[in-house]
């Protein structure tokens, strides 16, 4: 298939950048996204421009380093990774716009890269367990309800791409936080931190820069692994009872 | 998050208002006595301990430190959601609901209605007929002018929407939503938005087609 | 002088291993090893390369026990090593099952799954610690199944008979590093860990023949940084992106490890390399990675091709007996359920006989249409659903009506830097943990595996041997304008200058591409003397047409993900030669090593005990010089090599 793809360049931070029309050819439909843009990128090297910049590792949706938005929505029209996103999700002759994920902050790096450590600054508050190498009770010390066993781990598949707060109106990071801290919180090995823990994430969270939740469920419908919009409502719980607590 | 916990308060008290000014709204259909005399005794609740309206005026203080709450909370808030969110897309594409999508101006509209409306029908100064004490008149003679039901209706179709998102929303902020309740309590946001919308909107329909008088 | 005239130098010989009864071996080399006062250990700052499973626990490990940390990662935040990808579990040696497991048994496991070419003391030491982990893995958060009781459940894995291996849905390595991300996190928070993400690693600064620290790119500014250290830790996982096409993440790559390889790091068994029998095949010219499918789909699939070459009809036209089930037909006692190595070389040998499906036929049928008649589909739907879903959303083709295509693709490498029982490399001070290392699954690994050996050595191994390191110092501090810290970064700059400056006509992928097909051609699931030799030929010559033909766009000062990918494949070109060469020297198969000279009558690796019972570590001469061949002989003492049978 023949495609235009309109994409976002912007060289540097300070950059203004603009949307540069490109055309590819003979795209097959079993590539995936990125494969796609491998393709337009072979062609730029070779014709002396600069290639497309995008952050990608694993292509095989669990990493969460890719992402863009693609026609407006975060990862494409599929709910899922734009590793795993395939070209036959398009037609012939089609027009795809890819833009960087929008957020203040998500700082672009270069075209389609941004700057995702606020991320790591928000688990850094407090988005663990506090229990060094070795001081670990026997693992079947504690049982733990397979309910509270599957809570956690739904919440805990995160892979931390950042397309909630691409789709949000308010550069919220709300399900992020919430992914992890629902994770935790849940499980007995998470309790003795759990007020803490919600207090400071949310708190960096909010130092990051994000906006805050209007309960707009982009967030939740843009995530390719499906962390549901209640997962914000937990967390508010969760901070409203630490507040008490505290 | 505190201010978000502040604007779902806030807001559940002003809605649990909304509901009882309905329900005395649709008093109306009793005839001018029962109307009046329902206004009259407003001002008599909690007597003999408070004196008379003493107690309107502390559910007005209170209200009106909710809306003022309410607002100041969303106009930083939504601050600050405007400014982490600086850069558009070029493609535009929003999958959210109108009444999401309406929040801010239809909190807006509805800010600048309580407004007038507090000018008509409690201070009577824009009110056509402005007559202390007649409350029923008061209402029948707005409704007869053609304008005033417009606002009246662009109103109250923005509050139906406002609570429609804002209801839920609340439940979300104060963490009442879980993933079995989610379902119940967006029914209920509906159920309650149109019914409130339907109980306000019901009075100037009814005087537009006659039925009060 | 060619490089395959390779010299035998001196045999290399582990000095740490302590002798004595296996199990009482790893108690003593603690109890032996030196240690640093707590109150030193802020003084001392520990480089360390990766954050994966090994980099990220040990990272946070060493952090915790007062050690001032300083650590990179490629990509943009340290939760994204390609440890998340693993799927399948984690052993550990329980036995909570009550099913006769133990240390023991998980030793004698792996020490026979890696065909006997694993070394004893440090296979041993791996299954004692591998209880720890899953103890220290809990009490972090990481949500691994569990039963109705809310105890952990554990599946059997890869062959083996007994139900050791833990698990979080398909996303176990996903799971268990966040779990160290976690935890290094915290360390982050404290102060303890000063991490540079989006920093690569670019050479290793060797000061009077200790480690003392690195060279590295800010991939964003280009800006070329020092940092200095008292040791300095690789963690930066294998090198299976030689082939181009791998299950491996993008950005895996072996310029870490074959940076300190060239700064003299000995280079134990290239050749050792893991192909994992059920992927996903290729789907045209334009693939760029592959994606693995868990091979528990074997335990109900039936793999069949037909049984004429060239036969193109559908699947569903090809009645029964034109069908040919043929690990069922070779294999009979094990069928689908053969070691991966075996079921690998078998889908090649019928798709070199033109038997293969799908484009290209380099695929076999997984047919899963019997357990669908036999278990109903909602039963093959709970147990298999998610993998049937991530099939068809990349071939857009139906496995419940259609039997899936599945084709080896190459998984993981054995093969690493030579370390001793410390994890040290032949460089004092350099250490070398996770896949980077060679050290304990021999010729092959078994299933679950490589997840238990990264936290082992992460949590466990290293943060107890590195003390006897750094408490032995005086460790003087490197002037930053020393020759050594300056001729290293002046190479670097050198490097990159040149890349950018041949300003040619293929692009890096280009190179790499062809770099892979010659690899998984000639250094693949079977090899040959003359395919081998073929390869060393030429290897020089593809590695000195990139040097004269590259094309780099941009500068070194600046984002340039071509620049970062040019400077990989540079390293691949030169490692690709010595796994080569590696294949060639050993002249019998094993593991995941099959030459084709070497097998029994009917098909079988043959191994050779008497020439090839040793570890092969490999020592940088020049760069296409011939290297150095050290031996590490093997001893085999509790669990006495045998001939793998199948049959």
């Amino acid at each position: 298939m023949n495609l235009t793809l309109r994409i976002w360049r912007q060289h540097s931070p300070e950059d203004k950048g603009a949307m540069v029309t490109y055309r590819v050819e003979d795209i097959s439909p079993d590539m995936s996204f990125l494969e796609m843009l491998d393709v337009l990128n072979e062609e730029l090297i070779l014709s002396g421009e600069e290639p497309v910049a995008f952050d990608h590792d694993c292509r095989e949706g669990i990493c969460g380093a890719c992402g863009v938005v693609i026609n407006g929505q975060a990862h494409g029209p599929e709910r899922t990774t734009a590793c795993q996103l395939h070209m036959r999700s398009f037609k012939d002759g089609d027009t795809i716009d890819v833009e960087p994920w929008r957020a203040a902050a998500f700082p672009v790096v270069r075209d389609l890269v941004v700057d995702r450590s606020a991320f790591d600054r928000v688990i850094q508050a407090g988005g663990y367990v506090s229990v060094p190498t070795g001081s670990a009770p026997e693992a079947h010390a504690t049982a733990v309800p397979k309910e509270s066993a599957d809570y956690a781990f739904e919440h805990a598949e995160c892979i931390g791409c950042g397309a909630c707060v691409a789709a949000c109106p308010n550069g919220s990071a709300m399900l992020f936080t919430s992914a992890k801290i629902n994770h935790l919180n849940v499980l007995p090995q998470g309790a003795p931190e759990r007020e803490t823990r919600v207090l400071n994430m949310v708190a960096a969270m909010d130092g990051q820069g994000f906006g805050g939740c209007t309960n707009t469920g982009e967030c939740a419908t843009a995530c390719p692994k499906g962390i549901p919009l209640p997962s914000i409502a937990a967390m508010n719980r969760e901070y409203l009872r630490a507040l008490r607590k505290r | 998050m505190g201010k978000k916990a502040v604007m779902a308060g806030t807001g559940v008290v002003m809605l649990l208002f909304l509901v009882v000014h309905m329900l005395g709204n649709l008093k109306i259909f009793f005839g001018p006595e029962n109307f009046n005399a329902y206004a009259a005794w407003l001002r008599t609740i909690g007597e003999p301990v408070l004196h008379e309206s003493w107690y309107l005026w502390i559910q007005r203080t209170g209200l009106l430190a909710c809306v003022v709450l309410h607002g100041v909370a969303a106009y930083q808030l939504s601050r600050r959601d405007l400014a982490a969110r600086p850069a558009k897309y070029v493609h535009k594409q929003s999958r959210a609901s109108y009444a999401t999508r309406t929040m801010r101006w239809g909190g807006v509209i509805v800010g600048l209605f309580i407004v007038w409306h507090i000018l008509d029908l409690t201070t009577l100064t824009v009110n056509p007929r402005g007559q202390a004490g007649h409350p029923y008149e008061n209402v029948v003679a707005d409704f007869r002018v053609w304008w005033v039901d417009v606002v009246y209706i662009v109103a109250i179709l923005a509050l139906g929407l406002h609570i429609r998102h804002g209801f839920w929303s609340a439940a979300q902020t104060l963490g009442a939503v879980n993933k079995r309740r989610d379902r119940a309590l967006k029914t209920t946001a509906t159920v309650l938005a149109a019914v409130l919308t339907a109980g306000f909107l019901v009075v100037p329909v009814a005087v537009m087609s006659g039925l009060v008088d | 002088m060619d490089f395959s005239d390779y010299r035998v130098g001196e045999p290399v010989a582990d000095t740490k291993a302590p002798d004595g009864p296996v199990a009482d071996r790893w108690d003593r080399r603690r109890f032996e090893a030196k240690l640093v006062n707590p109150a030193n250990r802020r003084k001392h700052t520990v480089i360390v390369v990766g954050t994966g499973l090994a980099g990220g626990s040990a990272g946070a490990t060493l952090a915790e026990q007062g050690y001032h940390v300083v650590q990179f990662c490629f990509q943009d935040s340290p939760r994204r090593a390609h440890s998340i990808a693993a799927q399948g579990g984690i052993n550990a040696a329980k036995n909570y099952r009550n099913d006769g497991d133990s240390v023991h048994r998980l030793f004698y496991d792996t020490v026979k799954g890696g065909d006997f070419r694993a070394r004893e003391s440090n296979v041993h030491r791996l299954a004692e610690v591998s209880v720890q982990i899953i103890d220290q893995c809990v009490a972090q958060g990481v949500p691994f199944a569990r039963e109705y009781g809310g105890l952990l459940d554990t599946r059997s894995f890869g062959g083996v008979q007994v139900s050791r291996t833990f698990y979080a849905r398909g996303q176990t390595g996903q799971q268990l590093l966040l779990g160290a991300y976690q935890a290094l996190s915290r360390q982050i928070d404290a102060g303890n860990v000063e991490l540079h993400a989006r920093t690569e690693m670019l050479d290793l600064i060797v000061v009077d023949g200790r480690a003392r620290g690195i060279v590295a790119r800010d991939l964003v500014s280009g800006e070329i940084s020092v940092h200095l250290g008292d040791a300095v830790v690789l963690a930066t996982g294998g090198y299976g992106n030689v082939f181009y096409l791998s299950t491996n993440a993008k950005g895996s790559n072996a310029t870490a490890i074959w940076r300190a390889h060239r700064k003299g790091a000995y280079f134990a068994n290239p050749c050792f390399t893991q192909i994992h029998p059920t992927c996903i095949p290729r789907s045209g010219e334009h693939q760029s990675k592959l994606t693995l499918m868990s091979e528990s789909l074997r335990n109900d699939g039936r793999i069949w091709v037909p049984k004429a070459a060239g036969d193109t009809r559908a699947p569903a036209d090809i009645p029964e007996d034109e069908r040919d089930y043929y690990l069922e037909r070779i294999y009979p006692a094990f069928g689908n359920l053969v070691p991966r190595d075996i079921a690998s070389r078998a889908a090649k040998n019928v798709c070199d006989e033109g038997r293969g499906v799908g484009p290209g036929g380099q695929g076999v049928y997984l047919d899963f249409a019997d357990a669908i008649a036999r278990m109903g589909r909602a039963a093959v739907e709970e147990k298999y659903g998610n993998l049937f879903e991530m099939y068809e959303r990349i071939t857009a083709e139906d496995p419940y009506s259609r039997p899936m295509r599945i084709y080896p693709a190459v998984h993981y490498t054995m093969g690493g830097l030579w370390v001793d029982y410390d994890l040290q490399t032949t460089v004092p001070g350099l250490f070398a943990i996770g896949e980077a290392n060679f050290s304990d699954h021999g010729a092959n690994r078994l299933g679950a595996s490589a997840l238990m050996q990264g936290l082992a050595d992460g949590y466990f191994v290293l943060p107890a041997t590195i003390n006897d390191y750094l408490a032995r110092g005086p460790h003087d501090p490197v002037p930053a304008a020393h020759p050594a810290v300056q001729d290293a970064v002046s190479g670097v700059e050198e490097r990159l200058g040149r890349l950018l400056a041949v300003g040619g006509d293929r692009t890096p992928d280009s190179f790499h591409r062809e770099l892979g097909e010659l690899m998984w051609d000639e250094c693949g699931m079977a090899r040959t003397e003359s395919g081998l030799r073929k390869a060393l030929e030429r290897i020089p010559a593809l590695r000195d047409e990139f040097w004269r033909r590259v094309k780099v766009p941009g500068t070194g000062e600046e984002f340039n993900q071509s620049l970062e990918k040019a400077n990989r494949v540079a390293d691949f070109l030169e490692l690709a030669e010595l796994m080569c060469l590696d294949a060639l020297h050993r002249a019998e198969s094993c593991g995941g090593h099959f030459r084709e000279e070497s097998q029994t009558p009917d098909g079988e690796a043959l191994r050779d005990d008497e020439r090839f019972s040793y570890a092969a570590a490999w020592e940088f001469t020049a760069a296409g010089a011939a290297p150095v061949l050290h031996k590490e002989e093997l001893v085999f003492e509790y669990v006495h090599p045998t001939q793998r049978s199948y049959a």
